[in-house]
């Protein structure tokens, strides 16, 4: 068995002396372990930080076996990822969501599509936070639990959609809300791809996509706490813009 | 059991080295066999010291033969500087340059949201605790130029915030770097951190 392909790299970790076993978030074939062999020397690991866009020629005997890597570096984000708080955070933020969420060995185009172009935004810290956003719908979406936000599930007006319904993830009207409107999730018009995105919409918006992942996906994968890193990138994204 | 098994016994053990496999475990163990009054007997006797002895400090987490290593201990270190590093090795790397004055405070690791490792793995609340009944003034975060290493930089920064002066270690050309051979990163970084001469 062998194929190659691209990916992103998620996480290293050292295998005995010399190599490493790193999870990678390739194109066509999803999240993919192997082994690198010579991965954990001075000449290979630095190119092994996540975030690192990756060319991977992957060979095994079976195709449930682990497998090895032989891997050439094609860009590394760590600079860009190590040059602020912010990047480094959402760096971290990414990969540890990514790995919490998708099942090794299924194949995600779209959103594989989307986080390269996330990633290749780092550094961006005024475009950044926005398109984090955007990638936490992608990725429930592409979970199974993207949300409805086109009209109200109360009235099916398409005006006026101030909520999100914390059970079903659809958008609700300020009409259709009626005296649940403090039970519901806000729905800042960033969230919906619309107006200009203060910070405060954004804080907002990663709220809402927040409550998703820790009530609907995370019970879906055995209810595994979501990573402390999502959280770490929220708390330095409001500290930054107090 | 046979004086061979014997000898087998300490071969698949030394074999167990990191940088040493079976051939290289069977070459040494004959060296030593060869050399048994210089080498083996005090070898076995300092292995055997150091066995009943080595602890980890209990104030810094250096590996040292008695409950305070040296390091924390003697009061010419105590300039209050402190060192933060992810390990021991990190530790006398800083101590083989000799430059270094202060106190250190091991962490034993870094953050990693992907294999679990949160604060409470590491020796943070002890730094915290050591900033708050320790003379210190200063807290140099000497960790890994990794995104693991930054990010618990990070995590240590946030937590000592205002209580402390807080620096970390220059990231840039190495001595005896040539610029052609340097990854784009780490050029990145040099040029963010140049200074006027």
């Amino acid at each position: 068995m062998d194929w190659r392909d691209t990916g992103i790299l998620l996480s290293m970790r050292r295998h005995g002396e010399t190599s490493a076993i790193i999870d990678v978030f390739t194109q066509r074939h999803g999240r993919h372990a192997g082994v690198v062999r010579g991965g954990a020397s001075r000449k290979v690991a630095p190119i092994l930080q996540p975030g690192a866009q990756l060319d991977l020629a992957w060979r095994a005997r079976l195709e449930d076996h682990i497998g090895a890597y032989k891997v050439e570096p094609l860009r590394s984000r760590a600079a860009a990822a190590m040059g602020g708080r912010l990047a480094l955070a959402g760096l971290n933020a990414v990969t540890a969501l990514v790995a919490f969420a998708l099942p090794e060995r299924e194949a995600h185009p779209r959103l594989y599509r989307r986080t390269e172009r996330l990633l290749d935004l780092l550094g961006q810290d005024e475009v950044w936070p926005l398109a984090y956003l955007g990638w936490e719908l992608a990725l429930l979406e592409e979970t199974g639990f993207g949300l409805d936000l086109d009209r109200c599930a109360a009235t099916g007006a398409t005006e006026s959609l101030i909520y999100v319904s914390p059970k079903s993830g659809r958008a609700v009207s300020r009409e259709g809300a009626g005296e649940w409107a403090d039970r519901m999730l806000p729905l800042p018009p960033c969230l919906r791809g619309q107006g200009p995105a203060p910070d405060d919409e954004i804080a907002q918006g990663l709220a809402t996509t927040g409550h998703f992942l820790e009530h609907r996906l995370a019970p879906a994968l055995g209810n595994k706490p979501l990573p402390d890193a999502r959280a770490r990138f929220v708390a330095a994204f409001l500290r930054a813009g107090a | 059991m046979s004086s061979n098994s014997d000898i087998d016994a300490l071969i698949d053990l030394m074999a167990r080295l990191p940088g040493l496999g079976p051939r290289s475990a069977r070459r040494a163990v004959l060296h030593l066999i060869r050399k048994r009054t210089l080498l083996l007997g005090p070898l076995a006797d300092a292995m055997r010291l150091v066995a009943d002895t080595a602890r980890e400090c209990l104030n810094c987490g250096n590996v040292g033969t008695a409950d305070i290593c040296d390091i924390c201990a003697s009061h010419k270190r105590g300039t209050g500087e402190l060192c933060v590093v992810e390990d021991v090795a990190d530790l006398w790397a800083m101590e083989r340059a000799g430059v270094f004055k202060g106190r250190y405070h091991v962490l034993g690791g870094t953050l990693s949201a992907l294999d679990a490792v949160g604060p409470e793995d590491l020796r943070i609340p002890r730094l915290i605790d050591r900033v708050e009944t320790e003379a210190v003034s200063e807290v140099i975060l000497a960790l890994n130029a990794t995104v693991d290493g930054l990010t618990t930089a990070h995590y240590i920064a946030d937590r000592l915030q205002g209580r402390v002066r807080l620096t970390s270690l220059a990231q840039g050309v190495p001595i005896g770097g040539e610029l052609d051979y340097l990854d784009d990163g780490t050029i990145s970084a040099a040029l963010r951190a140049r200074k006027e001469i």
